[in-house]
C-alpha cells in the first residue's frame, strides 16, 4: 500500500495470513499492555539483547473513522492520541509498535518486544512470558465486565390480569 | 489616524496568577488528581473528549482541571492542543457490531435476541440527591451473571428483513471521505461531513434541535431502535507493515434512531433511520445526533424544509461551540474604536434628526 493512499485514508481491505496473522495478534496485545506490564516484563527479561531506537518514541494522531449507520460509508469520527516507536535489535531485527494514548516509554518496550518476537528462538519465551500474561488480564477484565454486564439484563416476565 | 494603544500587561499578568490561586482554591482541600477525574468524573471527561474531537481521557482530565470544569473552555482546550501534533494517517472504521458491550437497548423490540442489558445507567433512579455519596462510604462490588457469550444483532438487521427499513448509509462511489479538521467546510454537504460536524457538536445545541423535532419543528416520529455503549478495537494501516495494526479500544455511545417515512414517487413507504457515534459514554448526545442527522436528510428524501433542525446551513454553521463561544466572547475584547466610531454616528443622527424636527415644528408655526 503507497503511502499517499494512506493519507487519503482510503482502506483496501487486506487478507492477513500465516506469520503475518501471528504478529498482528502479538502487536495488538503488546499495545494493549500497561507501561507497569511492558516494564515488569523487560526487567524480568532475561539476555536483553542491545537495542538501537530508530524512530520515536512520537506522539502524534489518528483520525478514528466509524461508518454511516454502523454499517455504511465511512465517516470521520473525532481523533485519537497514538503513540509509535521502532527500534533495531543487535541481532539486525527491526521491531514496530502503535498504540492509543501518549506512553512513549511502553511503547518504546512493545516495539522491543516485537523485535525479539521475530527471532524463531525467542518467540516462544515471548509468547509465554508476555504475550500470555497480558491476553490473560485482558481476557480477565473482558469477562468480569461481561458478566456484570449481564446481571443487568431485563428478565420480562407477563404479568396476567383478572381471573376468569 | 489610527493611534495603537498598548498597556495592561502587569494586569494580565495578575489576572493569570489570580485565577491559577482560584483554580487551586482552599489550600487545606487537597488538589484533584487527574485519575480522580478520569474514574470519578468520567462522563465529564467523555463529554470533552467527544466535543474536543480528541480520544485521550488523561487530556481530557486534565482539561477539566485546568478549565475549573467549565466544559466548553476545557474542550476549546483540547482543540489547541491536538494541533500541536501530526497526524499519522486514518484509521479503518471501527466496527459497532463487534462492540464489547456495556450497555445495549432497544424501545423498538422486547425481545431481541441478547436482551436488553441495562448497564450502568442513570434511568430508573429517582433522582434523589443521595448524602451518602457526601462520605466517603464503601460501594457494594457489581452483581455478575456469568453465562456463555450470546451474538447481539444489530437491530436494523432485524429489520432489514422485507426492506421494511433503509440500509446502512452509503455514499456516491469514488468519494472521497470528507475531512472538516483538513478543508473547510462548503454547503450543501455530503451525510459524512455532516456526521463529523455533529460528532463533536455541542451536546446543550443538538439537544435542543433535536427535542425541537419532537416538538413538531421537522416531526420525523423518531424511536430508539437500538443504543449501545462499549468498546470497539482501532486500527491503522501503516506503510512499514502489510496488515492492519490493533492500536487499542476506545468506548463509544452508537444510537440507532429508527423513523416513519411516508414514501415518495420514487420510494414505497418504509422506516427510515438517523444515526449517532460519540466518543465515550454519551447517551443524551448520541440520541441528539440521530434525531438531527435525520432532520438533516430531509433535502435527499424531499421532504419540506420547514424548521430549523432540517436547515443543514443553520444546524452545522452553529454545532461548534468552539467556534461559538469564540465569536460571542470576543465581544468582551477591547472595541474602543469601534465603539468610538459609533458613538460619532449616533450622535451626528441624533444632531440630524433634531435639526429636522426642529423644522417640522418651525413649519408648523
Amino acid at each position: 500500500m503507497s503511502n499517499a493512499n494512506l493519507e487519503m485514508g482510503s482502506h483496501t481491505e487486506t487478507m492477513v495470513e500465516g506469520a503475518d496473522c501471528a504478529r498482528k495478534a502479538a502487536m495488538a496485545l503488546l499495545a494493549q499492555a500497561s507501561l507497569q506490564e511492558m516494564q515488569q516484563f523487560w526487567e524480568n527479561w532475561e539476555n536483553k539483547p542491545s537495542v538501537e531506537t530508530l524512530r520515536g518514541p512520537e506522539t502524534g494522531l489518528v483520525m478514528v473513522r466509524g461508518r454511516i449507520g454502523g454499517g455504511g460509508a465511512a465517516f470521520n469520527l473525532g481523533e485519537a492520541t497514538v503513540t509509535r516507536a521502532t527500534v533495531r535489535l543487535g541481532n539486525g531485527a527491526v521491531g514496530h509498535a502503535y498504540a492509543l494514548g501518549r506512553s512513549s516509554k511502553k511503547v518504546r518496550l512493545a516495539a522491543v518486544f516485537d523485535a525479539i518476537w521475530q527471532g524463531q528462538d525467542c518467540r516462544q519465551s515471548v509468547e509465554d512470558k508476555v504475550l500470555a500474561p497480558i491476553a490473560r488480564r485482558l481476557n480477565k477484565d473482558l469477562e468480569g465486565k461481561r458478566a456484570e454486564t449481564a446481571a443487568t439484563k431485563v428478565d420480562f416476565f407477563t404479568m396476567v390480569r383478572g381471573d376468569d | 489616524m489610527y493611534v495603537a494603544v498598548k498597556g495592561g500587561e502587569a494586569a494580565i499578568r495578575n489576572a493569570h496568577k489570580l485565577l491559577a490561586d482560584r483554580r487551586r482554591g482552599d489550600r487545606s482541600v487537597p488538589a484533584i488528581g487527574l485519575d480522580q477525574i478520569v474514574e470519578q468524573l468520567a462522563l465529564a471527561v467523555d463529554r470533552v473528549m467527544a466535543e474536543g474531537s480528541l480520544y485521550d481521557t488523561e487530556l481530557a482530565a486534565l482539561a477539566v482541571k485546568q478549565a475549573r470544569g467549565d466544559m466548553i473552555e476545557a474542550i476549546f482546550l483540547v482543540r489547541a492542543y491536538r494541533t500541536t501534533l501530526p497526524r499519522f494517517g486514518y484509521t479503518k472504521p471501527v466496527e459497532t457490531s463487534q462492540m464489547a458491550i456495556e450497555r445495549r437497548i432497544s424501545a423498538t423490540f422486547k425481545d431481541l435476541p441478547g436482551g436488553q442489558l441495562l448497564g450502568p445507567t442513570f434511568d430508573y433512579t429517582h433522582r434523589l440527591l443521595d448524602p451518602e455519596l457526601a462520605e466517603d462510604a464503601p460501594v457494594d462490588v457489581p452483581d455478575q451473571r456469568v453465562e456463555a457469550p450470546e451474538h447481539m444483532p444489530r437491530v436494523m438487521d432485524i429489520l432489514d428483513q422485507d426492506g421494511m427499513i433503509e440500509a446502512d448509509g452509503i455514499m456516491p462511489e469514488g468519494v472521497q471521505t470528507g475531512d472538516l479538521t483538513r478543508e473547510p467546510l462548503t454547503f450543501p454537504l455530503e451525510r459524512d461531513l455532516r456526521l463529523q460536524a455533529l460528532a463533536r457538536g455541542d451536546e446543550g445545541f443538538l439537544l435542543g434541535l433535536a427535542y425541537s423535532t419532537q416538538r413538531g419543528y421537522a416531526r420525523s416520529h423518531p424511536f430508539a431502535g437500538e443504543i449501545r455503549i462499549g468498546e470497539v478495537e482501532v486500527e491503522l494501516e501503516v506503510a512499514e507493515l502489510d496488515f492492519p495494526l490493533t492500536l487499542g479500544r476506545i468506548r463509544l455511545t452508537e444510537c440507532q434512531m429508527v423513523n416513519q417515512f411516508k414514501g415518495s414517487s420514487k420510494q414505497s413507504p418504509q422506516f427510515t433511520r438517523g444515526y449517532g457515534l460519540v466518543f465515550g459514554q454519551s447517551e443524551r448526545k448520541s440520541m441528539s445526533m440521530a434525531l438531527c442527522d435525520r432532520a438533516l436528510r430531509a433535502r435527499e428524501l424531499g421532504e419540506d424544509i420547514t424548521a430549523a433542525a432540517q436547515d443543514e446551513e443553520f444546524v452545522i454553521s452553529h454545532s461548534d461551540n468552539v467556534q461559538s463561544t469564540g465569536f460571542v466572547e470576543h465581544l468582551k475584547l477591547p472595541h474602543y474604536v469601534d465603539f468610538q466610531a459609533e458613538l460619532d454616528l449616533v450622535r451626528r443622527m441624533r444632531a440630524e434628526h433634531e435639526s429636522q424636527n426642529n423644522q417640522i415644528s418651525e413649519a408648523a408655526e
